[in-house]
């Protein structure tokens, strides 16, 4: 089946069969391994990519349904060769350690600052609730987005 | 005369990493990210019986469907690939021979039955499922204390009594300190069997060179030489014929401290057939067929004078080893008898331990490997001790310290702990958590009909493994330290990060050593063909045995800049120094040269020191004279709700001392994540079997761990006591975290529940055995 989508910012076709899941067509078609696959139960988050804008889990989603579409993942978020504050700030407050969980995690968090650019740190800790890191113990995760929506709201 | 310039100093700096730019970008490489041309991708039949006799496996369907290049069998595979590696052995042990794939019988659900090798990852799992396996369900035996009745089901004929290995310890008379103690306190407790469940799953890629009869696996392990070696035996292939690269790993916890089934046929497949393989495990795969950790029932009996003072500590428990053993299953066991004495002065110790075979994957190596179980049976003793002699839980804990004039201390379990103040860690934990005061928050918050508790754990662990001796063997770590031509210095590791954050760290040692910008300093790690032989990353050793290699290969390569420069100086080599990204001489620095210019002489050669080569390459193995023995305190305030049995924490603090700190962000770090784990294991986690041996919780829909917004925030603090162990002065810290933890919001949570008379609840804390303790002992 034929498919075609737009990720980040570029148009791209793909022949794929119906059942592929978005998470492989952007991996392995389209050769975007910075998103992660880490269950098979949408549990995890680190599937996590930016569908129209929203933050959706590329692992539950087969890629038809992309089809017209705008996907962004973490490989689209700096600009011009510049980091996104988010990217900045998860580096800045040691938000990762192992990497994995980092570029879902980030993405949430994106859609996290645009609902809502002020958050409480419990609106922090239930707006990602729906990804997992067995690193960090989260902290320094929380740390990096108040930073972040700080930095985004000086602009 | 020109002014020395001050040296400015890196180790200690809270430098943020330079791991992290490819990681933000989503442009590391982990296995699964790594596409060669002609890969074929493998896949399992996996039992779905906790025991089954396997009477007949029809893949006639499997072998001609599109895109398949071959399916196997243990039949298959008969002496071509041997056994599972085990090491870590205790003497009289039984040890099962773990085949690739399950010959007669599965005796765990997960045991890989079968394997198809197809062209996609799709077809491999569709050809998977085409694979009918005929399988006779056996009674599994999943209870430890029913698999050593008579007339259990057997795990292996072999070993008809189910009992894979006795093994004790004990210091001083126990059993006499016991009977000469005031009091005598007993509890039975449980550590239940967890998954580590590292985010990034298990995952291979076998590339065979059939030209040059060489192979290239990329896996996500901890142990990338370790692998190589145990896997070039296994595979029948020279060692020196194997390149092993640990790529980016997301995650371990010492559940990639290990050599497994799937590695092996990954690589044997694609030398038979000549292509790359790969397999990435799914997370339901994860679950059933990675390495559990804990999985310990046992009686504690601990002997108190009056006064407070522990006489003796006996542990008598059962092991859960799992049908067969991974590499380090039966060694983990061990360590938790090591640390019986825990931080105090207890005379006399005894554990007697009988591991049993489960109808289950193994356990092995996870965060903390041993020791989370020594602490938590210590701690969960001092607060019911606490309680019966009505003392407060701080107190019983500080009057059974070793001073810290006493150290080094030799324990009554053999070890002799290198430092410790252990005192001063409660005193700056109880400070700092403001302890009077949660106590007057308790009491009021009890006339309020509230549930408030305080939990406290003071802890000590052993790491920084180890003297080879003591470990079975191979306890040191290497290093090379290289100084290019043009001045840039590049440090190669045995050691084998996977998310500690060495490539920041390891070079900040470097870079503080040379005198040059940590910038200038390239860390590489992981790859068997470019660093020098490892022993790899666990038991938190990455910084203080890794990083203790790289002082002294940095030493030896300065040393010999130093006579460089002595010569172009006519000085001293003991009057050359090295700031700033110069070499000059200390008493008349005047006389100065860019580290790059001397570099260049060594390789130049034109004119040569006495006695010395060319070049400015230098390699240590350091071999540590003993653990290390980081401690702390830990202080938790915790609400129960006694209707609903919901915890949540309040406060979290910890005080913790892992002796001198080479970066402090990256220390908070390894604390936090380590505190997670424990807070998961006190609260959450558990392997939960139905009686056929089936994992009834097996995916992360069903099986609890810590989310962001059930994790309070961490208090952290330090005191820093050095060791003299290592040239760092520094003790480990990526298990600490959460060997202190779990006891302490287990404390809490049952000090919440002493009004309804609760004595003790075994982990997890789940909210029903909380609303049930409390519920059955209310009026």
């Amino acid at each position: 089946m034929e498919i075609s989508l737009t990720i980040n910012g570029e148009p791209r076709h793909f022949d794929v069969e119906p059942r592929t899941l978005l998470v492989h067509l952007l991996r392995d078609e389209a050769g975007l391994t910075g998103t992660h696959i880490a269950c098979e139960t949408s549990v995890c988050g680190a599937c996590t990519v930016l569908l129209g804008g929203r933050a959706v889990k590329s692992c539950t989603l087969l890629a038809v349904q992309a089809e017209d579409s705008e996907v962004t993942t973490i490989e689209g978020l700096a600009r011009g060769g510049r980091l996104h504050p988010l990217q900045e700030q998860f580096w800045e407050k040691h938000g990762l350690q192992c990497g994995y969980c980092t570029p879902g995690m980030i993405l949430a968090a994106h859609e996290l600052l645009e609902r809502n650019p002020e958050p409480t740190e419990e609106e922090i800790r239930h707006g990602i609730e729906g990804n997992i890191c067995r690193c960090t113990g989260y902290q320094h995760i929380v740390d990096a987005i108040q930073a972040a929506a700080a930095a985004m709201a000086k602009k | 005369m020109a002014k020395a310039p001050e040296a400015p100093k890196f180790i200690g700096s809270p430098i943020k990493r330079r791991d992290d730019p490819r990681l933000i970008q989503g442009r590391a490489r982990y296995v699964d990210d790594f596409q060669l041309p002609g890969t074929l991708h493998l896949a399992f039949v996996r039992s779905p019986y906790g025991h089954a006799s396997i009477r007949k496996i029809d893949a006639s369907r499997a072998r001609g469907a599109p895109g398949v290049a071959a399916v196997y069998t243990a039949a298959d595979l008969a002496g071509k690939v041997g056994p599972v590696p085990v090491a870590g052995l205790v003497p009289d042990a039984k040890v099962p021979v773990q085949p690739v794939l399950a010959e007669r019988r599965a005796l765990f659900a997960g045991e890989p039955v079968a394997a198809v090798v197809a062209d996609t990852r799709y077809r491999a799992r569709d050809t998977a499922d085409l694979i009918e396996v005929d399988y006779q369900a056996l009674d599994a035996v999943v209870d430890m204390e029913k698999a050593l009745a008579p007339g259990a089901p057997k795990v292996h004929e072999a070993f008809p009594d189910n009992v894979a290995f006795r093994w004790g310890i004990s210091g001083g008379d126990a059993a006499a300190g016991l009977k000469a103690a005031d009091l005598v306190v007993k509890q039975k407790m449980v550590n239940a069997r967890v998954a580590p469940l590292a985010l990034e799953p298990r995952g291979v890629l076998a590339h065979y060179l059939p030209g040059e009869d060489k192979m290239t696996i990329w896996s996500s392990t901890q142990v990338p030489h370790k692998l190589r070696t145990l896997l070039a035996q296994q595979i029948g292939m020279a060692e020196n014929r194997i390149r092993v690269i640990a790529p980016e790993v997301g995650g371990g916890f010492g559940s990639k401290l290990n050599v497994y089934r799937e590695e092996a046929l990954a690589a044997h497949l694609s030398r038979a057939l000549g292509r790359p393989v790969k397999w990435i495990e799914s997370r339901s795969e994860n679950f059933l067929a990675t390495i559990h950790g804990r999985g310990q029932v046992g009686e504690v009996e601990m002997g108190l004078k009056r006064d407070g003072t522990v006489t003796a500590l006996r542990y008598s428990v059962l092991a859960d080893c799992g049908a067969y053993y991974q590499l380090l299953t039966v060694a983990i066991f061990t360590l938790t008898g090591l640390m019986l004495p825990g931080p105090y002065k207890i005379p006399n110790i005894e554990m007697q331990v009988t591991g049993v075979f489960t109808n289950k994957m193994a356990t092995d190596a996870y965060r903390g490997a041993g020791r989370p179980e020594a602490t938590y049976i210590l701690e969960r003793m001092m607060d019911l001790a606490a309680a019966e002699l009505g003392m407060d839980p701080a107190e019983i804990r500080r009057k059974n310290f070793p001073a810290k004039s006493e150290f080094p201390f030799k324990t009554s379990a053999g070890l002799l702990y290198d430092s410790g103040d252990y005192a001063s860690a409660l005193d700056k934990a109880l400070q700092k958590a403001d302890y009077a005061g949660m106590r007057r928050r308790q009491e009021a918050a009890r006339k309020e009909g509230k549930c408030l508790g305080v939990g406290l754990s003071t802890y000590v662990e052993i790491c920084g493994m180890g003297p080879s001796a003591a470990m079975g063997g191979q306890g040191w770590e290497s290093a090379r330290v290289r100084v290019e031509p043009t001045g840039k210095v590049t440090v190669f590791s045995g050691a084998s990060p996977h998310g500690q954050g060495q490539e920041t760290s390891f070079a900040q040692i470097a870079a503080e050593g040379l005198g040059v910008a940590v910038e200038d300093v390239e860390v590489i790690h992981g790859d068997t063909d470019v660093v020098p032989y490892g022993v790899g990353t666990f038991g938190s050793r990455g910084t203080v045995v890794g990083g203790s290699a790289v002082v002294y290969a940095r030493d030896k390569v300065r040393s010999k800049m130093a006579r460089f420069a002595a010569m172009k100086f006519e000085a001293d080599p003991g009057d050359i120094a090295f700031v700033g990204g110069k070499v000059f001489v200390r008493s008349a620095p005047e006389k100065s040269a860019p580290f790059a210019e001397v570099a260049k002489l060594a390789y130049d050669a034109i004119k040569l020191p006495p006695g010395t080569e060319p070049g400015l390459e230098e390699t240590h193995f350091f071999e540590p004279g003993n653990f290390t023995f980081p401690f702390g305190a830990h202080v938790v305030l915790a609400e129960v709700d006694p209707e609903t049995g919901e915890v949540r924490i309040l406060r979290y603090v910890a005080v913790d001392d892992v002796g001198n700190m080479i970066n402090p962000l990256l220390v908070h770090g390894q604390i936090h994540g380590g505190i997670a784990q424990g807070v998961g294991q006190a609260l959450e986690e558990e392997m939960i079997y139905g009686e056929g041996g089936q994992p009834l919780n097996a995916s992360l829909m069903h099986y609890a761990l810590p989310k962001a917004n059930r994790l309070p925030r961490f208090e952290l603090d330090h005191t820093v006591t050095t060791t003299d162990v290592n040239p760092l002065g520094a003790k480990g810290v990526g298990e600490a975290g959460t060997i202190g933890s779990t006891p302490a919001v287990v404390n809490a949570v049952l000090d919440a529940l002493a009004p309804f008379g609760v004595r003790h609840v075994d982990m997890p804390l789940r909210p029903e055995r909380i609303w049930r303790a409390a519920a059955g002992k209310r009026a």
